[in-house]
């Protein structure tokens, strides 16, 4: 699904990511962890195309076809989709008119589609504006869904979300990813950064990375990872025991 | 049912410039009208019981020249544009009354065409008697290209009585030699309410107007709400200004501005004169193409007990908005045009929705157009 090879990106004159390197496969779901400033994030606005992140090296193959100097919305549209762990609030737009406006699907129903994560009374908001961490989250799941991305991008989809909506938010993404569906027939993959490592209660991620200063130093067992992190810290994970 | 309106000489693409303006020459959902094309009145007609709809010249006839409300609430001397409408031999115009306890379900629709190269000039009184309620939409408009140009001189006086409400819509769509020079004011009377919405999103060569409430009556309301785009030549002078005389009276003045090149000066001015009075006024502007936007938001408070507030926002369009909705699938310019699309989308409270409708088809025009 997602090929990176030797990637590195700068944003402005620095350089922020070096040598990145990985493959997802087709119904995969990776996780990335690390400490704040990693460049987890980063790594994941520079596969959705945001023009700040410029890649000075290496390539970003999908499906396989190179997306590397592709807009976002080239991206999306072959299928790329993110959910973001803070999105710009737009003055004006409203919600229902943002997913009216990026559904190319005329089958979709938004409302009901907006009920299932509880935000059908959101439709007539202005996006983000005054949204709480939960809600935040729920217009993203929402977005998402009706964008059906074939590949999903996670910035911690459970940060500043109550334990509820977590359920709620969790067990959306796990049917965007297809985990209610059989091993063999998924075809959606995801990449997902998480601290706390609730959400992988729905997404039974197949594999961990572990990012610090840029660079990807670090692979294994997502759920051994984060055990070994909660234990001993970033410090003593880097010792790269899962490489 | 009002008779359709029927304008023949002018060629269709003027026709849909009228219609773009929010006329409707069917008279569907208008219960009256009032058009005049230059210093021709073509109908001045209303079917709803209890609302007149006059040509200025018969009001005063019947109404002994209606000197409770002539030159009551915009002084003649105010400037050269007063002083010339004042010291006209015929004035032109209309005078909507709506007497005590009428209610217009549907807009009346007014038309100020200009065809010719000359200066067109009016004298509007609007009037809402005790517990009236009255909703009009007023579209200015010229043919598309007036020779080597033209003027508007329009002088308009509101009157809100007691628990009455107005709500006066202006739509214009004039052209790149035309200027234009609306003289308004309104006088509110006790929970009094008064509504006026301003759309210009097309070119003009020069508009001032700086329409100003005054709030006399207890907890009497004004809002003002102007959603502009200036192009490459245009040169906007808008504002509007609320006085607080009437304990508990309270304003709110809110302007979206985009120039693609062209000059906006956004004014607002709100004088708390009173105690228990409120206002707000908002100037957000976006400067899409090199112009300026210049905005002069005041606000004046001389006693205890008023709150007055006000933000003002010039800037550009923000990248990471763009490109949140370009993650999302759409192009650049989709998602610039989403953007400014809600920027401008003001919706303006007790605003009946056939009228919301018409302010939102007006930006219709201006998005299929490319803003």
């Amino acid at each position: 699904m997602l090929q990176i090879k030797d990637l590195h990106v700068n944003v402005g004159d620095k350089e922020v990511l070096y040598n990145i390197n990985l493959h997802i496969g087709e119904g995969e779901t990776h996780v990335l962890l690390g400490p704040n400033g990693s460049g987890k994030t980063t790594l994941l606005m520079t596969i959705m195309g945001f023009a700040n992140y410029s890649i000075t090296r290496g390539k970003i193959i999908f499906k396989g076809e190179d997306v590397t100097t592709m807009k976002a919305n080239e991206r999306a549209k072959r299928g790329i989709g993110m959910l973001f762990q803070r999105p710009p609030t737009i003055s004006g737009l409203k919600l229902g008119k943002m997913l009216t406006a990026i559904s190319r699907n005329k089958e979709d129903n938004i409302p009901e589609l907006a009920r299932s994560v509880h935000m059908d009374k959101f439709l007539e908001r202005d996006i983000n504006k005054g949204f709480s961490g939960g809600e935040i989250k729920r217009s993203e799941v929402l977005q998402l869904m009706i964008q059906n991305p074939d590949f999903v991008m996670l910035d911690e989809p459970e940060s500043g979300v109550d334990l509820e909506n977590i359920s709620l938010i969790g067990t959306a993404i796990g049917s965007l990813l297809e985990k209610d569906k059989h091993l063999v027939r998924r075809k959606k993959s995801g990449l997902v950064i998480t601290h706390t490592g609730y959400i992988l209660d729905y997404l039974d991620a197949d594999r961990g990375h572990v990012m610090c200063d840029g660079e990807i130093k670090c692979h294994g067992n997502p759920r051994e990872i984060l055990k070994d992190i909660k234990q001993l810290g970033y410090k003593e994970c880097l010792q790269c025991r899962h490489q | 049912m009002p008779s359709p309106v029927k304008i023949p000489e002018l060629s269709k693409s003027d026709q849909d410039r009228v219609a773009q303006v929010g006329i409707d020459l069917a008279m569907k959902n208008r219960c009256g009208s009032y058009l005049q094309m230059d210093q021709e009145i073509v109908q001045a007609e209303c079917s709803q019981q209890g609302v007149e709809v006059l040509s200025f010249k018969k009001a005063m006839e019947k109404y002994d020249g209606m000197k409770e409300y002539t030159w009551q609430a915009v002084s003649p001397e105010k400037d050269d544009i007063t002083r010339y409408v004042a010291a006209q031999k015929e004035p032109k115009g209309y005078v909507i009354i709506a007497h005590k306890g009428s209610n217009n379900i549907l807009p009346i629709q007014a038309c100020l065409y200009l065809g010719r190269e000359q200066i067109q000039h009016v004298h509007n009184i609007i009037v809402a008697e005790e517990g009236a309620e009255l909703h009009i939409i007023s579209g200015c408009t010229s043919g598309a290209h007036v020779g080597k140009g033209g003027a508007h001189y329009g002088i308009s006086e509101f009157f809100v009585k007691k628990d009455a409400k107005i709500s006066f819509t202006m739509i214009h769509n004039w052209s790149e030699n035309i200027e234009v020079f609306p003289r308004s004011a309104s006088i509110v009377e006790d929970n009094g309410v008064f509504l006026s919405n301003y759309v210009c999103m097309q070119p003009v060569k020069k508009i001032q107007m700086y329409p100003t409430a005054t709030l006399r009556g207890t907890d009497s309301v004004a809002r003002f709400s102007s959603i502009v785009i200036s192009t490459p030549g245009s040169f906007m002078d808008l504002g509007s200004r609320a006085i607080l005389e009437g304990r508990g009276a309270s304003a709110e003045l809110i302007t979206r501005a985009i120039t693609k090149g062209g000059t906006i000066i956004s004014r607002g001015h709100i004088n708390g004169k009173t105690a228990g009075t409120r206002g707000h006024l908002e100037c957000k502007g976006l400067i899409l193409k090199d112009g300026v936007i210049y905005a002069i938001p005041e606000i004046e408070g001389s006693v205890v007990g008023t709150e007055l507030s006000h933000e003002a926002a010039v800037g550009k369009l923000a990248r990471d908005e763009i490109e949140y909705l370009m993650s999302r699938g759409l192009d650049e310019d989709e998602a610039t045009a989403t953007i400014i699309r809600g920027f401008l989308d003001v919706k303006i409270a007790g605003l009946p929705e056939a009228l919301q409708r018409q302010i939102d088809a007006s930006i219709d025009v201006a998005e299929k157009a490319g803003f």
